[in-house]
């Protein structure tokens, strides 16, 4: 065993800087005991304690650097010289910049990007506390998110109201703002006509309907699936009329919702009527997108719309009930209220006997997906089941593009329809998108009805489609 | 132009939480999206988060917190003695560390500690005697932080030590702390040896009167000034006080030499004792910091943290609007890098009031400021930069004069709030000392340490429970 101590005359290092040179040396191979630091007293001091010969050490001063190791050999005092001018000469590489870490919550994303929007699609039961810090900020707030107790969102809206800010959610799937789409949304060409909407797929419908008849889209701001209940009292739906009527740039504004309760249909149709611009209602269950569209090309002086169709090649299909597959909520609505006159009673879940017409975006049938929009799985299986089963004579779907949806839903379902129609199934597909949006409206629009399906631009019309198929097909 | 209106006229800058998809298709269309690495918040507290979001009060309150904390400017006034300043302090009372303690859960250098202070002060002739006697309660054991005062490591304050008297010089707080002894077998770090009873005997003796004669002489001196600077110069303000104690020394020097009425013997005693001691003005900086936190404390429905603090048992924190409530969990283990033959092994639990310094914006929050001691941070300066950036997400403002160079002199992060700790899961970053486990040993090494989250998730429970 070998003990060593040297002294380097005013050689300085940090302390922290020694420490770590001393743990190194200890790690080295035949070392087995050092200490490097500057020889202050509590340094001298902790040399004495490890048993080190004191007299080497006798003139050091707090400005000296002492050196002591015990070790095996030779070798490895060797080594650990090399190891120590390392560890104190030792050089890293550039830092590469100063690069904050990533915020961590929509707040302080939103503080960095001096963000005027906050979009949040965290799960319901935390969605409250990241709006409200949003709101808080001066900014406006789109809660993609659902499952937000009802006094949250009332809490929200409140707030939104007295300072100005939007509340677009809970439950808020589409908002537009200047042609970009927040969640799910189409493309839209620039125009003057701006929507307020409690459902997105309802927006998404008028969007593509206006899109087809060549009507641009200004704005279209969501406020959420339960702003026309009575609880919410159309806080936000009132709140983006006024700032629509506002807004020098739209000069007609449509409002879509699903049936609102009573008082709150009174409140908003006196508010569209005391608006100094034209208001288009369209309250599903009194009526359909396509005859509010229909309204909104009237109001601007252009002819009825045909909107864009594709018919089967061959519409003979076996007897039986209509099947509807659906992922948005609201045309999965829509399509009943316009099939029912004509089917009589349709069921909206699984295992319901006769004509069926299921959502399955609703949470019932998304427990570990993302939503059928953009996952497919449960639809494409549940197309498969109705292919094999004979008491079904017509199977509808819609198929929703646009940003946010899946990347090519008609190169999934063609192989399936094809399955569907030989098999002696009519297929009809509500194709609600834009000539703009991403996946291509045309070419999937093509591809479905290469496939063997009537696609139909026009959710409604896809309805009466479905249901003239059943009937024909009955009464025949 | 309302708000409302104005969102209308542009297109939209979206921040997001949540899903990537969403982002992801707002940049499809070529518009500006910010997106951010949202986690749920800590498990129990969710329902306590929405207690205060929906109270409304909880961001002015905070707001007024911090100002309060950053409007204090502590001054060195005097240097008085305990059983002077303490109204409360018996012949017989001991304060310590962190949130209150007993003997029988007090860990080896807090006992060390306390054993050394009996020592000092006469009530006990043998470590043996003091351990008996404490064991009968025969002491009183209070800690710092009850009484205005603060202490590094084990903090323990008797009556016959001297005491820095730190008060506002914008407002009438006053704080204190003992004076710094040094490194190595010190009373702080659990020793007891005579050695570390002849220092405190000479800090009555010389240093405490020598400097109430040379601040009488030369008048206060203005800490956060000194602070400020030495942020510049390499210091952290906790785990470094190198700049900060050479200024102070610069700053005292002409009036140690004119000599007020002190024999030169004792003067150039006193120079030497804090030129030999890089780490004198820790206990100064930590009393200012605890004049900022005081003056925060009280502001309903405030989750400003105005205490961390440990007493080698548990580690506890404050709210500002939870007042004098503690909130603790075990002392965690500390990362540290080890003194000669020391390890990992050897350390206790983390202790200490000196997280004082992380709460007002200093230590682990300025590590940026401090590359000379990266080494406690993976040995890069890019890791102290990270380190200090990632502070701002849980704090309230930035302070206006302790400023870090390398940061293009942004302020330091400052003003820790409990909330936003518990929503993003990122911890108070500490940088502190380790004392070794049994009683007597002494400083072992220095190192990191965070905050542990249960404290941060209690005191929000129980500031939710203060809202009407």
């Amino acid at each position: 065993m070998i003990a060593r101590v040297e002294i380097h005359p005013g050689r300085y290092h940090d302390s922290v800087r020694l420490m770590q040179a001393s743990k190194a040396l200890q790690n080295v191979e035949g070392i087995t005991d050092a200490l490097v630091a500057m020889a202050t007293e509590l340094n001298l001091s902790l040399l004495a304690d490890m048993g080190f010969d004191m007299d080497a050490v006798a003139d050091a001063g707090p400005n000296d650097l002492v050196l002591a190791l015990r070790a095996e050999d030779e070798g490895a005092i060797a080594t650990a010289h090399q190891v120590l001018d390392d560890a104190l000469t030792h050089k890293t590489a550039p830092s590469g910049g100063l690069d904050a870490p990533d915020p961590k919550t929509a707040g302080s994303a939103a503080a960095v990007a001096d963000a005027n929007v906050v979009l949040l699609s965290v799960p319901g039961e935390h969605a409250f506390v990241e709006a409200m810090e949003a709101l808080e900020a001066g900014r406006h707030v789109m809660i993609f998110s659902d499952n937000v107790p009802i006094e949250q969102e009332i809490s929200l809206k409140t707030y939104g109201g007295d300072h100005d800010l939007l509340v677009m959610g809970p439950d808020c799937g589409t908002t537009i703002i200047n042609g970009i789409g927040l969640g799910f949304a189409n493309a839209v060409e620039p125009g003057s006509v701006s929507m307020v909407g409690a459902s997105g797929t309802g927006i998404q419908q008028m969007c593509a309907l206006l899109d087809d008849a060549g009507v641009g889209v200004r704005h279209a701001l969501g406020t959420g699936s339960r702003d026309l209940s009575e609880d919410v009292g159309a806080a936000s739906t009132l709140q983006a009329l006024e700032a629509l009527e506002e807004d020098p740039a739209t000069d007609l504004i449509v409002v879509i919702s699903k049936p609102p309760a009573d008082p709150v249909a009174e409140k908003v149709r006196q508010a569209a009527a005391a608006c100094s611009k034209p208001v288009v209602v369209t309250f599903m269950g009194e009526t359909t997108l396509e005859e509010g569209a229909g309204e909104v090309l009237a109001v601007l002086g252009k002819p009825p719309a045909e909107y864009g169709t594709w018919p089967a090649a061959n519409d003979d299909h076996r007897p039986g009930f209509v099947r509807g597959l659906f992922s948005g909520g609201t045309l999965s609505s829509e399509a009943q209220f316009v099939a029912a006159p004509i089917l009589g009673e349709i069921g909206s879940h699984e295992g319901d006997e006769g004509h069926t017409f299921i959502d399955y975006g609703d949470d019932e049938y998304t427990q570990g997906r993302a939503h059928p929009m953009i996952d497919q799985t449960v639809r494409l299986e549940r197309l498969a089941a109705a292919t094999r089963d004979d008491s079904v004579g017509v199977i509808l779907m819609d198929v929703v593009l646009g940003y946010g949806a899946n990347a090519d839903p008609a190169a999934e379902l063609a192989p399936l329809i094809e399955e569907a129609v030989t098999a002696g199934a009519a297929v009809v597909v509500s194709l609600c998108g834009t000539r703009g949006d991403p996946q291509g409206r045309d070419a999937q629009a093509a591809a479905l009805n290469t496939a063997g399906a009537s696609v139909f631009l026009s959710n409604a019309a896809a309805a009466r489609e479905a249901a003239r198929l059943a009937t024909a097909r009955t009464s025949a | 132009m309302s708000d409302l209106s104005h969102l209308l006229d542009g297109e939209p800058i979206v921040a997001t939480a949540g899903t990537d998809m969403l982002a992801e298709s707002i940049e499809q269309q070529g518009a500006q999206v910010t997106r951010s690495d949202w986690r749920p918040p800590e498990a129990g507290t969710e329902a306590a988060l929405a207690a205060l979001a929906a109270d409304g009060r909880n961001k002015e309150a905070n707001t007024t917190a911090v100002e309060r904390l950053l409007a204090v400017r502590p001054q060195l006034v005097d240097v008085s003695v305990a059983r002077d300043v303490f109204p409360d302090m018996t012949p017989r009372t001991f304060f310590h560390a962190g949130p209150p303690l007993t003997w029988d859960r007090a860990s080896g250098p807090m006992r060390g500690a306390i054993i050394g202070a009996m020592i000092y002060e006469g009530l006990a002739d043998s470590p043996k005697d003091a351990e008996a006697k404490a064991a009968r309660g025969e002491i009183e054991l209070s800690p710092c932080h009850h009484h205005g005062a603060v202490g590094p490591m084990a903090g323990v304050t008797s009556p016959s030590m001297p005491v820095a008297v730190v008060a506002d010089g914008a407002g009438d707080g006053v704080a204190y702390s003992t004076l710094n002894e040094g490194l190595g077998k010190v009373l702080r770090y659990g020793a007891f040896a005579q050695e570390a009873i002849d220092r405190l005997h000479w800090m009555d003796a010389v240093l405490g009167p020598v400097m109430s004669a040379v601040l009488e002489s030369r008048g206060p001196i203005d800490l956060q000034s000194l602070i400020a600077q030495a942020l510049q110069m390499g210091d952290d303000g906790h785990n470094r006080n190198r700049a900060v104690t050479s200024l102070f020394l610069r700053d005292l020097g002409g009036a140690l030499v004119d000599g007020a009425d002190a024999p030169v013997d004792q003067r150039a005693e006193v120079f030497r004792f804090i030129d030999g001691n890089d780490h004198f003005m820790l206990n100064l900086v930590m009393a200012a910091g605890k004049l900022g936190s005081d003056a925060a404390s009280g502001v309903p429905a405030s989750s400003l943290v105005t205490v961390m603090a440990r007493n080698g048992t548990d580690f506890g924190i404050r709210l500002s609007g939870t007042g004098e409530e503690w909130f603790v969990a075990p002392a965690p283990p500390v990362d540290g890098l080890y003194l000669g033959s020391f390890t990992e092994e050897d350390a206790s639990p983390d202790i200490g009031d000196s997280t004082i310094t992380e709460t007002v914006g200093l230590g682990g929050f300025a590590m940026a400021a401090a590359p000379a001691i990266v080494g406690f941070v993976g040995g890069t300066a890019a890791g102290a930069v990270r380190r200090t950036l990632a502070m701002y997400e849980i704090t309230l403002a930035e302070h206006p004069m302790y400023q870090i160079p390398m940061l293009e002199f942004r302020g330091t992060p400052v003003g820790i709030d409990a909330a936003r700790v518990v929503r993003t899961g990122v911890l108070p970053q500490i940088n502190t000392g380790v004392a070794g486990k049994v009683p007597g040993t002494g400083m072992v090494g220095a190192g990191l340490v965070e905050a542990p989250m249960e404290c941060f998730a209690q005191a929000m429970r129980a500031l939710s429970a203060t809202l009407d």
